[in-house]
């Protein structure tokens, strides 16, 4: 995977369609990181913070148990093991180190799990930036233990009212703050979406996953890329990052998003966030709200270069179930003794539903685990009070 | 509905009164925000608009403040659809020229040619899409110049003088001179960048230029209108309509706003 084409294009999606006043703003960050990216100096102190600090190298875990269950070979990429909890860590350190280096003072981010929210909140108490969090007042309620967190780490979270109150009426709001401060702040977004150059960045700041991954799988498979490769996909952090490491090998990619959010496949092209991409729509081009249990996941959009790979047919996008998820999340903690976040059990969910169809029985399966599910505890144990779901 | 003769073109309408000595005023509501709109869109014409912005609603209107915010909650709430709003103006019978204000997404779920076209033949000679900036313009502009839609731009305190040159060969209608970088709404004061913007905008066109973003008052009205050529005021008149003001106070407003400019 690539850099995109001079207009930030990936084939048809992606572009920059923002106001004029973030312009000069997006054209500045394109500079800066394509300065820094070249630059060995900022290599080296992005790698070492992500080692030192975070954790880095992660480990691939091969699930005997499940494996057995399921009949595939199961390998665990284990982002849950990052400092702060997810591959959200890889992705801000890089672009804290960047707002520094563009002089800039403070960070805006947009959340909606939390989870990207805590990992800015962390990377700008280490570096000494202001960090202010826009999480939709619905995430808020779902994810209190998350806001506390955030707060604790010095950063200051404003909950969005507007709209459906989840992750892209955060994203409006923090584009909103953007506009009004960026001669001294950073958008510091969350995942693989925006305008350029943020689908490019973010993936380049997330491919450690995928390039590490491959060694790993390489390690453990004698000498052989597993046959499938699968993350879950909201706007497609860790997917991108997961998918740069394999794109060259011949692993069937699969991305997994939300039943309620899936974009991928129930999306139309369109603009939103400053990006062209596929977008759950109505006839006028009205946004529609994503549904899911994942407040990660909640997202009516994707990242427009998983638009372009979804096109050329180079990944696949399939969907799981709130209630598959729920099953798939209990099923990891009693075979592996490991809580998954919601927003990878999609990706485990799936693996469950496809091992022995679509992914024949002896097949080797590599799952970007992208965070650890202790933010999730609080709420599967309302959902499974509730009644659901069926086991 | 049939529209006999239709507003003027937009841009030479305004060099026009600006010729003959009138600062411009240009007036924003939200399309179909009340039951009354329409009502609103006719009072705020009569009190003296120069050409009205009508807002097509959005879902997600990353540019605007709360209110405009709420306006277009409202809209969509009442049904709103990008067609209605069209029909309604066009329904409306008002002479000033009228320049629909929406995100990109709207026309590009609709097709730029389709949304050009029903432009054009609802009498409606002007479109601004203020995400849509000029490296993504071409579609859109080919298809708006085609049928005779004058696509305005936006030029922002950010914006480096090169690209202002650039931004003003493109535009059409009038120069939106952005005076703050910040979203829309009320403020306290005119944005200290406003005459920086205008002065790097006069360099490169003689086209009109009007400023807006956080332009509430009267008083802030007349002062851009020193530097500027005109104003667009939007959240002060939508929120006195959020607020049941309807089309007498939106009227009574423009009015102020109106001779506020003449007494300048």
């Amino acid at each position: 995977m690539g850099p995109p084409g001079a207009d930030g294009r990936f084939g048809e999606f992606g572009g920059r369609f923002v106001p004029e006043s973030l312009v000069p703003a997006c054209q500045e960050l394109e500079r800066a990181f394509s300065d820094a990216w070249a630059d060995p100096e900022y290599r080296a102190k992005l790698d070492a913070i992500l080692r030192d600090y975070g954790g880095r190298p992660t480990p691939v875990t091969e699930c005997f148990r499940l494996s057995e269950r399921l009949g595939v070979r199961v390998l665990l990429k284990r982002e849950d093991l990052v400092h702060a909890g997810s591959h959200k860590l890889n992705n801000v350190v890089g672009q804290a180190l960047l707002t520094q280096r563009m002089g800039k003072r403070r960070m805006v981010a947009e959340t909606g799990a939390g989870q990207h929210g805590v990992a800015a909140a962390t990377a700008a108490a280490l570096l000494g930036l202001e960090c202010t969090v826009y999480m939709g007042e619905l995430d808020t309620e779902r994810q209190e233990l998350n806001v506390f967190r955030m707060e604790l780490l010095g950063a200051q979270v404003r909950p969005v009212r507007s709209g459906s109150r989840t992750l892209k009426d955060a994203v409006n709001e923090a584009l909103r703050d953007w506009v009004a401060t960026v001669g001294h702040t950073h958008y510091c977004l969350g995942s693989v979406m925006g305008p350029h150059p943020f689908p490019y960045m973010v993936r380049e700041l997330q491919r450690v996953v995928g390039d590490e991954a491959r060694a790993q799988c390489r390690v453990l498979l004698d000498g052989r890329d597993p046959d499938v490769v699968v993350a879950c996909v909201g706007g497609g952090s860790n997917a991108a990052g997961t998918f740069a490491g394999f794109v060259e090998t011949a692993a069937r990619l699969v991305g997994v998003e939300a039943a309620g959010g899936a974009a991928a496949t129930n999306g139309i092209p369109g603009v939103l966030h400053g990006m062209r991409s596929l977008l759950l729509q109505d006839e006028a081009g009205q946004i529609l709200e994503a549904e899911s249990i994942s407040a990660g996941l909640d997202y009516p959009g994707i990242g427009p270069e998983h638009a372009s790979l979804g096109a050329s047919g180079r990944a696949a996008y399939e969907s799981a179930t709130d209630d598959e998820v729920l099953a798939a999340f209990q099923l990891m903690a009693e075979t592996e003794g490991i809580l998954p976040a919601l927003e990878p059990a999609h990706a485990i969910a799936w693996v469950v539903r496809e091992a022995g169809r679509s992914v024949p029985e002896g097949s080797s399966v590599l799952v970007t685990l992208s965070g650890r599910g202790d933010k999730d505890v609080a709420q599967v144990r309302d959902l499974l009070a509730t009644g659901r779901p069926p086991r | 509905m049939t529209v006999a003769a239709g507003p003027p073109a937009l841009e030479p309408w305004l060099r026009a009164r600006r010729a003959g000595g009138s600062k411009l005023l240009v007036p924003y509501l939200m399309g179909a925000m009340t039951e009354d709109w329409v009502e609103a869109l006719q009072a705020v014409a009569a009190a003296g608009a120069d050409a009205v912005e009508v807002g097509i609603p959005f879902s997600d209107p990353m540019m605007d403040g709360p209110v405009i915010q709420e306006a277009s909650v409202r809209a969509l709430d009442r049904g709103a659809t990008p067609h209605q709003v069209i029909d309604d103006v066009a329904a409306s019978g008002v002479q000033v020229p009228v320049a629909v204000m929406t995100y990109y997404n709207i026309v590009f779920r609709a097709g730029h040619r389709r949304m050009a076209q029903s432009l054009s033949a609802a009498g409606i000679g002007a479109a601004i899409v203020p995400d849509l900036p000029l490296e993504e313009l071409g579609p859109w502009a080919e298809a708006a110049d085609a049928a005779s839609v004058a696509t305005v731009l936006l030029v922002a305190p950010s914006t480096p003088a090169a690209r202002v040159e650039r931004i003003c060969a493109r535009a059409r209608g009038f120069v939106y001179a952005v005076a703050r970088m910040g979203v829309t709404g009320e403020r306290e004061s005119l944005g200290s960048e406003t005459a920086e913007v205008v002065g790097r905008i006069r360099a490169a066109t003689d086209a009109p230029v009007c400023v807006g973003v956080g332009v509430s008052t009267p008083s802030q009205a007349r002062a851009a209108c020193e530097i500027a050529d005109g104003v667009v005021v939007g959240s002060a008149l939508v929120r006195r309509l959020l607020e049941g003001g309807g089309p007498e106070a939106a009227g009574e407003f423009v009015g102020r706003l109106r001779e506020a400019l003449d007494e300048g």
